[in-house]
């Protein structure tokens, strides 16, 4: 079988090459609520050459309860070149990411990455809005690194079940961005209060972008406020993954593309697709 | 230095490793130098472009995987235009592989397809063949060699036939492909298997039922390669599960002259040039000069207990 600690072939950078099967060793790896838990990594420099929104496929460790094979699939929550650091927030969903929540300081991680299309800010998108739920922050945080980098005006609306259940809001504040918080425990998540919220931003101070990934719901309504109000926006998508390099074509999903169904693979066109032309599901 | 290179009748590869058919494309080069490889294979296509089958077109089983991909195709055009080009940037052998729902769609494409840049093509018959009655090509050795001699007829190219696990009939498959035309068997394509989520009761596929690939497809396939080394003149490949170096030794003693690795490349996409490495160092190691005193060396006269056969006697 392939284990953990064997050395990848191409752990070396070598020219031409854009991913990198590499290993990593645990720095930390704790719960960051009662759902999520953050690992932090250090990585070789060479595979942190990064963009927002781009994905790293994760070989998760077996142990005696858990016995995942393929990689799973997970969105970079922060790099740092400079420090070497590379970090996944992450839910405990079944045996991969269980298996994930048993490493310990020190030990080792095989990640291949990294992988896909990410966001893009355009020139002219001076006011970007981001609409997330869940662990969909995490592809998010990210793009508010960049944005606060190149000095746009960040609005994130942050969504989750509960007040404790919500995540990075602190995160996103220090990056300069405005948040807002909206629950399903106090009835400000539904889509009309979303609605009403985004047309007054819309209103008040201007959006030139929505970002969002995950939810069908925030799909729909990004996607009739977009054409209302004549705004672009990216939305990041899941598929089930084998390969992550675009090879197997497993992970396609149907998107409406000048009227005709197109098939990409999320792995590779994506994860990040142009809102207008993701379809619900 | 140790000479890796084998030879699949007309065609010498520098090493017996190369990549399994709908687990390789060109991007894999954004991961490893492909020149490393002894032979490139790519993914089956079809003439029409094809969407492929609905999704979830795979799911894990308990240390290997399932797939119902189906044959999504960009088409003849596609592949003449696009991928061919980008393979010849690379030395190593470029194999086409196709497939056709009929016996003169499947001649018709391996006519087309056989120009420059190709050095063989692998013809994937363990996909239906619709004027029967749906069943694989491969899963008899009637239809095998109705359509095999089509093909032999189509082309002068190299023909590797693909066979398929889900027939009772291997030996006879196997010689039924040999007998049509063939160059070289691929032994072998994926298990049909299937798999149900007991929360939801839904089956795990969207296509319901799909091929079986990985470590636990192995022992199946080095069955079959051991069946149709022993059955055919031909060269083998083997094809199924490999993992690792121990996998490839056993192909190749079991009578396999190459070797196909698949899904272990969805694990370690740098698996197959670290094989490459480790072969190397294994036939350094063993003193070996090339390979071909491991090829077929299987002692299957001597497996049984001497002691058992003799208190029979
Ligand atoms: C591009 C991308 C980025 C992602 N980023 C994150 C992230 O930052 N944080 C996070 O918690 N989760 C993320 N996910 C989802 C994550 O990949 C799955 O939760 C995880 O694979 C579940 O594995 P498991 O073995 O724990 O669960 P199981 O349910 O046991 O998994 C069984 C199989 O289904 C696959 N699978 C299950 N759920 C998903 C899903 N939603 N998407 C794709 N494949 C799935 C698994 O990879 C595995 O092959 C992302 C998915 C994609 C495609
Ligand atoms: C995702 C996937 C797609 C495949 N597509 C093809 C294909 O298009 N044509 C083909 O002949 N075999 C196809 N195969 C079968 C492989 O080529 C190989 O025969 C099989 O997977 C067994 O080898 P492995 O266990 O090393 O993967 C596919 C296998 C997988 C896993
Ligand atoms: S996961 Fe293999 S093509 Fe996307």
């Amino acid at each position: 079988m392939i284990h953990q600690d064997m050395d990848p072939a191409s752990a070396r950078p070598e020219a031409g090459l854009k991913a990198f099967e590499a290993l990593c060793t645990v720095k930390s790896n704790t719960s960051a609520n009662d759902d999520y838990r953050l690992l932090v990594l250090e990585a070789p420099k060479h595979i942190l050459n990064c963009q927002p929104g781009q994905f790293f496929h994760l070989l998760c460790p077996v142990t005696d309860q858990q016995q995942p094979y393929l990689r799973r699939p997970m969105s970079i929550y922060r790099f740092d070149a400079d420090k070497g650091e590379l970090a996944f927030l992450y839910k405990v969903a079944g045996e991969g990411t269980a298996a994930m929540a048993t490493l310990k300081p020190g030990e080792l991680f095989n990640v291949l990455g990294p992988l896909g299309v990410g966001y893009t800010i355009k020139p002219e998108w001076q006011n970007l809005l981001l609409v997330a739920r869940g662990v969909g922050l995490a592809t998010l945080a990210p793009l508010a690194q960049e944005a606060a980098r190149l000095g746009r005006k960040l609005t994130a609306i942050c969504s989750a079940r509960s007040e404790a259940a919500l995540l990075s809001t602190e995160h996103f504040r220090s990056l300069g961005a405005q948040v807002i918080s909206v629950t399903d425990e106090d009835g400000s998540s539904s889509v009309e209060n979303l609605q009403t919220l985004i047309e007054g931003l819309i209103g008040s101070q201007g959006v030139d972008a929505f970002y969002t990934c995950g939810s069908n719901r925030l799909l729909k309504l990004l996607q009739e406020l977009g054409a209302k109000h004549n705004i672009p926006g990216e939305i990041a998508l899941e598929q089930q993954m084998a390969c992550g390099l675009g090879m197997c074509q497993c992970c396609v999903r149907p998107f409406s593309q000048n009227g005709e169904v197109v098939h990409l693979r999320v792995c590779k066109e994506g994860p990040v697709f142009d809102l207008q032309e993701a379809m619900g599901w | 230095m140790v000479d890796l290179s084998v030879k699949l009748g007309q065609l010498t590869l520098k090493n017996p490793i190369m990549p399994a058919s709908g687990t390789f494309s060109e991007d894999l080069s954004e991961v490893l130098d492909l020149n490393k490889l002894g032979a490139l294979v790519a993914k089956t296509i079809t003439r029409e472009v094809r969407t492929g089958n609905p999704t979830p077109r795979v799911c894990e089983v308990r240390g290997s995987m399932l797939n119902s991909i189906g044959i999504p195709s960009k088409g003849l055009a596609y592949f003449l235009e696009n991928t061919l080009p980008f393979f010849r940037h690379y030395d190593s052998p470029f194999v086409a592989s196709i497939s056709a729902g009929t016996v003169d769609e499947f001649a018709k494409l391996c006519e087309d397809i056989s120009v420059p840049g190709v050095a063989a093509i692998e013809v994937n018959i363990s996909c239906p063949n619709i004027e029967e009655d749906g069943k694989a090509f491969a899963m008899r050795p009637s239809s095998t060699l109705a359509v095999m001699e089509k093909l032999r007829s189509a082309t002068d190219l190299p023909l590797w036939a693909k066979l398929s696990p889900n027939t009772g009939e291997t030996a006879e498959v196997a010689q039924a492909a040999e007998e049509g035309g063939a160059d070289a068997l691929v032994v072998a394509n994926t298990l049909l298997s299937m798999a149900i989520d007991v929360r939801t009761r839904k089956p795990k596929l969207g296509n319901l039922m799909g091929g079986l690939s990985g470590p636990a497809l192995k022992p199946i396939t080095l069955r079959m390669t051991y069946q149709c080394a022993k059955a055919v003149s031909i060269p083998v490949i083997g094809c199924g599960g490999i993992a690792n170096l121990e996998d490839i030794l056993e192909y190749l003693i079991a009578g396999a002259t190459a070797v196909q690795v698949g899904t272990s490349t969805f694990i370690n996409p740098t698996i197959m040039t670290t094989l490459v490495d480790e072969l190397a160092a294994y036939a350094e190691a063993e003193g070996l000069a090339d390979l071909s005193s491991l090829i077929g060396s299987v002692r299957d006269g001597e497996a049984a207990d001497q002691q058992f056969l003799e208190a029979l006697s």
